[in-house]
């Protein structure tokens, strides 16, 4: 593969076929732990780490799983690599392992891993399938680092735990914290995202 | 357990306070018919997996369930994961051989559910919940039926909302998945006024 297909397949999961607001795919993690950037950034790194490997194994596997079994395979092998993530999340870094909760275990079952699987991984060589992996999680962690940037901004008026509006005597808007306004804020997302690309719009 | 159940429906609604299920969520909910078929399906399967999965965290997962000092929770993910992907796998399986009529129009969906975060999310939540609102296999039955039915009541909301809006001007970026997620966040809002709520 040459270096422009291989830079292509990089940064077309950035924006233009970004599996969150264009694929619709591995939203309920994207909403729930967007409330601060610390965690959106934590988790964003979790699933590309997740995904470079499922799709890394996966691909070294795919001449020797029959297709019938290849779910359950797809399912032992994600599940084991997020029992790892969450021990070393909770070995290293526990105040954000207990932010992030349930969100950790329920890499698993995030349609992003699986799509790109099951899309890519068992029809491609190796390390084509790792860079996929690894594309496909910073879309998904673009998005994150995004809507977490805009909530903790105006929730809470700082950015990793910075004071930035305080000083302009900013009153902190707490609706921003709560779930509902993280669907808003995706859906304005996909909006401008849309309004750019004219191809995607729905007819 | 009155309480429990009101609570998982309306106040923690699977959908609206923690986005589990979010893509079968926005991608079946085009048509109200559905939109009943997947919430009805996935209702089922969680009434049957979250007791399966109490059963299993409460005599073989939790620490020193097994004999002293084995702590086997870290293994919780995958063995969850495992019990619902069988239990689809069975429930497709004896539906198809019993009742092809049911297979005919549940059929598309089982395969779905597996992967749904609805049903994984129940079971680990029950799993933070034991020994405080959870304590017995009843407690974790009528979670399961109340996390279910509050992720079916969501998607034929939305749906039956979709439905209309099909007759609406909607801006032509906003279409499909964009109007979808501001609908959701406003049923959202409106979902908060029953946060408080005891019974």
């Amino acid at each position: 593969m040459s270096i422009m297909k291989l830079s292509k397949n990089f940064t077309n999961p950035l924006a233009a076929n970004n599996p969150v607001i264009v694929q619709i795919l591995g939203i309920c993690s994207a909403l729930a732990v967007t409330v601060k950037l610390e965690p959106a950034f934590v988790m964003g790194i979790s699933v590309t780490f997740v995904c470079a490997f499922a799709n890394l194994i996966m691909s070294l596997l795919r001449t020797g799983v029959p297709s019938r079994i290849r779910i359950i395979v797809q399912l032992v092998v994600i599940a084991t690599l997020v029992i790892v993530v969450d021990q070393f999340l909770r070995a290293f870094m526990y105040d954000v392992s207990k932010q992030l909760s349930v969100y950790v275990g329920l890499i698993i079952t995030n349609c992003i891993v699986m799509g790109r699987v099951e899309a890519f991984a068992l029809g491609n060589k190796p390390w084509d399938a790792f860079v996929d992996g690894i594309a496909n999680g910073f879309g998904y962690a673009f998005i994150l680092v995004l809507v977490a940037f805009f909530r903790e901004l105006f929730g809470s008026g700082t950015l990793f735990g910075f004071d930035v509006l305080a000083c302009f005597g900013y009153v902190n808007n707490s609706l921003m914290l709560f779930p509902p306004m993280a669907l808003i804020i995706v859906g304005v997302i996909i909006w401008v995202h849309r309004s750019i690309n004219k191809d995607l719009q729905e007819k | 357990m009155l309480n429990l159940f009101i609570n998982s429906v309306f106040i923690e609604n699977m959908v609206f306070a923690y986005f589990f299920g979010m893509c079968s969520y926005i991608a079946v909910s085009k048509s109200v018919k559905t939109a009943l078929g997947l919430g009805a399906a996935v209702t089922f399967v969680q009434v049957m997996t979250v007791p399966l999965n109490y059963l299993l965290n409460q005599y073989v997962l939790s620490p020193n369930a097994l004999g002293e000092g084995v702590d086997l929770s870290f293994l919780s993910f995958i063995l969850f994961i495992a019990v619902i992907a069988a239990f689809v796998q069975l429930v497709e399986m004896i539906v198809e051989k019993f009742s092809p009529s049911l297979y005919n129009q549940l059929g598309i969906f089982l395969p779905l559910i597996a992967v749904n975060c609805a049903i994984m999310g129940g079971s680990l939540f029950m799993q933070q919940m034991v020994g405080t609102e959870i304590n017995s296999v009843g407690d974790s039955i009528v979670y399961g039926l109340g996390s279910g039915i509050g992720w079916w009541l969501a998607i034929v909301m939305m749906a039956a909302i979709r439905e209309k809006i099909e007759y609406s001007h909607v801006p032509a970026a906003l279409k499909g998945p964009g109007i979808a997620f501001i609908i959701t966040g406003l049923m959202g809002i409106a979902f908060m006024i029953f946060s408080g709520i005891q019974l």
